[in-house]
């Protein structure tokens, strides 16, 4: 099935739809018809739907990390770059494991907000030394250790207005 | 000393292997150093912080030794390092030891295409 890149619009039912999914997504076809008072095949027709447009790109587990027990420490790094050279810089960033996260943003200047990982400060140095430093287009480079974490959700759309 | 020592100590590394100045842990300045001559100037330029957060984690020994291959140089670093200076009485120090080392090493090619 040949499938077009515009993704369709989406409406209220879609949205239960989606929301349903972010709440869990292991739940059945017939447990969100149930809730939204459509038929299960109808949850089914649009999810697939949904799928092939890329809309729910795919379904995954939130872990908790400390209770896997495993040590990492996460940083903010923002790194200000060469107008003419920070996309080939964010698609550097992009490439590395270490960088969960990253934006570009305009302010006084132009910098690339990521969000890195590693297995503790001396890696998270080297890694920065070794790998972003050198960069082409990096002019210097900001870093905050991440201490304590008071919130972490994805975006949910539970708040969208319902078309 | 041996001419190709002295080649290989005064050369220009790429930029992977260049020597990245930071203020510390994450905190890139935006200096950097490619060969001795550009991190003796470096030295007497970049954030006193840079130079004693590097000096203190031995980073220049490190890069001295690994990079430019100067074993030397390297030991003089690590000497410096040990009498825990802080400041400008560091940075003075530190140029001063890393000056007399390119001087004696410009002075021995200058001598030899006389």
């Amino acid at each position: 099935m040949k499938i077009k890149n515009d993704s369709p619009a989406l409406d209220s039912i879609d949205i239960e739809i989606l929301q349903n999914l972010q709440e869990d997504s292991k739940q059945t076809y017939t447990a969100i018809g149930e809730r939204i008072g459509i038929a299960h095949s109808t949850v089914y027709d649009r999810i697939r739907r949904m799928e092939k447009y890329g809309i729910i790109k795919k379904y995954t587990a939130l872990i908790d990390v400390e209770k896997a027990g495993v040590k990492r420490i996460m940083a903010i790094m923002t790194v200000y770059t060469d107008p003419k050279e920070s996309e080939s810089v964010a698609d550097a960033l992009r490439k590395m494991p270490e960088v969960l996260e990253a934006y570009t943003s305009l302010s006084e200047e132009l910098l690339i907000i990521a969000k890195v990982v590693a297995e503790n400060q001396e890696s998270l140095h080297n890694f920065i030394a070794t790998s972003v430093a050198p960069l082409s287009g990096v002019l210097r480079i900001r870093t905050s250790m991440i201490t304590k974490k008071f919130k972490e959700i994805p975006f949910l759309l539970m708040n969208e207005r319902k078309k | 000393m041996k001419e190709e020592l002295r080649s290989k100590i005064l050369k220009t590394v790429s930029r992977d292997k260049a020597f990245y100045f930071f203020t510390s842990i994450g905190n890139y300045t935006g200096e950097s150093a490619s060969s001795l001559k550009e991190f003796m100037d470096k030295t007497n330029a970049v954030d006193v912080k840079s130079l004693e957060f590097h000096l203190y984690r031995g980073d220049f020994e490190k890069w001295i030794a690994e990079v430019l291959e100067d074993e030397d140089l390297a030991v003089e670093i690590g000497r410096l390092r040990s009498l825990n200076y802080s400041g400008s009485l560091l940075r003075n120090n530190l140029y001063s030891i890393v000056a007399k080392r390119y001087r004696q090493l410009i002075g021995s090619f200058s001598e030899k295409f006389r």
